[in-house]
């Protein structure tokens, strides 16, 4: 199976393109009642810069998947606002769209019906028009024979790239994937990775993209952001200056071997606070259950 | 992965329900699966057989056997009055159908709405829950009184009874259907643009179609059991009513029929949910069909 789109003249000035622009501009977001209040986002300001793919990664229960929330509309910040080209986020819209994790294809609606879903309802496309565009997008991430099955039917990664077909038919300013790859085979994930890669350089569409593989976020990002503990701030910035377009052969360079090392140093850094004291882990569990309950 | 590019090579035609069927029966022929079900019945009818007839078991002595049971229900001129050669049993067995399918078509219209409205929102089920939970706990036999006063003849209060408890048993799995649909679903389909109204048709109701065939198949069965609750009130025909008549006439012949009937009647019932439930659900039928379920 074709597990590349076939690159279509990426020089192209492509109307997607560098579009998005998000600004997080003095970010707080807590949850908990007053007594056990627990901030996890805060103070945050950061940049998803438009035509770039920025990687966000953190130690693990920092607050990833709640920036993700906060992008995608699904949740609103107590304190300070996040922009979408300069205009304040109210709610979910299509112009962000979210790939999640595992994946929330609706299981009722086939592979096809999947991908119309967006512009249907929203009665924003002509009919045949988008049946063209969805039958290239099925074509371009190889899933034209499996249009008419349910995803359950579909494997993992066939599953993921449906997903990214969904989002992209909606031809939207900012794609917020998070931890898209997660939970695939390292096999799959690898194929996926790289088909995300050709994907991405094709288009250039502005792109957040949350994951907790630091080697993932190496190979696909123009601009790593690493989170601290939380509650989470930025820690710090990477510009990651490899060649586009890239392929798996540059993780081994001794570039990227450097920006691993330096991205892992201060991850290990962060990720040993949250061990430091009995109360913290304890704090943990508490906030973990309580956002358990709320879902 | 070997299993779905099987299934990618039929892609072009999927089977009609027919040839599903037919393939399933085959397949299901070739298991052991409908002998051992047969083998099980046969068991039972013989420890039947054996308890009251043979053995004649202390407490059993007095107990209608399977053949007894059986003789009479197959005889042409029946003892009793009642067999498969009499248009009695049928008039029964009819009239019992069609209460059944109204209760059960009044209890899933107006508990399948319900159910998708507590779950979808909030305020309303704030409004309407805690009078689920008082009214459920009520036996049905407590009703039938007031049944009784508050509609005419018989057909209505017997269908009313027969409706209460099939109502609750599908409210309440619906809204659980509602309730356990993934989050991400929702955020889905609010990220790509969905209204209120576009979230309930393509999120909320086929979210919780599980759920709802589920409370169904319960419930088709629930309306069986409050059905002969429902028929005391009557006094004219159905399966409720012979066992009831059978009972206040001290003949445990016609009882034991009525009860055998309607057990496989209901079964009947709930496998024609069953069907109209997987029919509905393909993109479950067909996943569970990929793990050979």
């Amino acid at each position: 199976m074709d597990q590349n789109p076939e690159p279509e003249n990426p020089q192209s000035a492509d109307h997607a393109a560098g579009r998005g622009h998000i600004e997080f501009k003095n970010v707080s977001k807590g949850y908990g009642e007053e007594w056990d209040w627990q901030d996890v986002v805060l103070d945050l300001s950061m940049d998803v810069e438009p035509g770039k793919l920025t990687a966000v990664v953190g130690p693990s229960g920092c607050g990833k998947s709640t920036l993700v929330n906060l992008v995608a509309g699904f949740e609103m910040p107590e304190k300070g606002a996040i922009l979408l080209n300069g205009n304040r986020i109210t709610g979910p819209s299509h112009d962000r769209i979210v790939v999640f994790q595992e994946t929330a294809l609706m299981p009722w609606q086939t592979t096809y019906e999947n991908i119309i879903f967006g512009p249907k309802i929203r009665g924003d496309m002509d009919k045949q028009e988008l049946h063209e565009e969805a039958i290239r997008l099925l074509d371009k991430v190889g899933l034209r024979d499996f249009r008419d099955k349910y995803p359950l039917q579909l494997s993992g990664g066939m599953q993921r790239r449906a997903e990214l077909a969904r989002a992209i038919v909606n031809d939207p300013e900012v794609l917020i994937m998070d931890e898209p790859f997660r939970g695939l085979d390292a096999m799959t994930r690898e194929l996926m990775q790289e088909f995300f890669l050709r994907l991405f350089e094709e288009h250039r569409r502005t792109n957040l993209f949350v994951t907790s593989e630091i080697e993932e976020a190496i190979m696909l990002a123009d601009k790593l952001i690493i989170l601290s503990n939380r509650p989470t701030r930025v820690r710090q910035i990477i510009d990651i200056e490899l060649p586009r377009p890239r392929d798996f052969h540059m993780l081994a360079t001794e570039e990227a071997y450097r920006y691993k090392s330096t991205a892992l140093e201060i991850l290990h850094e962060e990720a040993m606070k949250t061990f430091k004291t009995e109360r913290n882990t304890q704090s943990d569990f508490v906030e973990a259950f309580s956002r358990r309950n709320q879902n | 992965m070997a299993e779905t590019e099987t299934v990618a090579a039929d892609h072009q035609r999927n089977p009609t329900g027919f040839q599903v069927f037919v393939v399933r029966l085959r397949r299901n022929l070739r298991t052991t699966t409908p002998y051992f079900a047969v083998l099980g019945i046969v068991l039972w009818l013989v420890v039947w057989w054996l308890l009251c007839e043979v053995l004649k078991a202390p407490r059993f002595e007095k107990m209608p056997g399977p053949v007894m049971v059986l003789k009479e229900l197959l005889s042409p001129e029946p003892f009793l009055g009642i067999s498969i050669f009499t248009e009695e049993f049928y008039q029964h067995v009819y009239v019992s159908c069609r209460r059944i399918f109204f209760a059960f078509c009044i209890a899933t219209g107006l508990g399948v709405p319900l159910g998708l409205l507590m779950g979808w929102s909030k305020r309303f089920r704030e409004y309407t829950f805690p009078i689920l939970e008082t009214l459920r706990p009520i036996p049905i036999l407590a009703w039938v009184p007031l049944a009784i006063l508050m509609f005419r003849g018989f057909e209505g209060p017997v269908i009313f009874l027969a409706t209460l408890a099939s109502l609750y048993v599908t409210t309440l799995n619906t809204l659980l259907g509602v309730d356990s649909i993934d989050e991400s679903y929702f955020r889905a389909a609010g990220c790509l643009g969905s209204k209120p109204h576009h979230v309930f048709l393509h999120v909320v109701i086929p979210g919780a179609l599980p759920f709802i065939f589920t409370g169904l198949q319960i419930s088709v069965g629930v309306a069986w059991f409050s059905l002969v609750a429902a028929e005391m009130v009557s006094g004219d025909y159905g399966l409720g009513y012979l066992i009831i008549d059978a009972y206040m006439n001290n003949v445990t012949i016609p009882m034991v029929i009525g009860m055998v009937t309607l057990g496989f009647v209901g079964w009947g019932t709930s496998v024609i949910v069953r069907v109209v439930g997987s029919r509905m659900m393909q993109w479950r039928t067909r996943a569970l069909a990929l793990e050979n379920r």
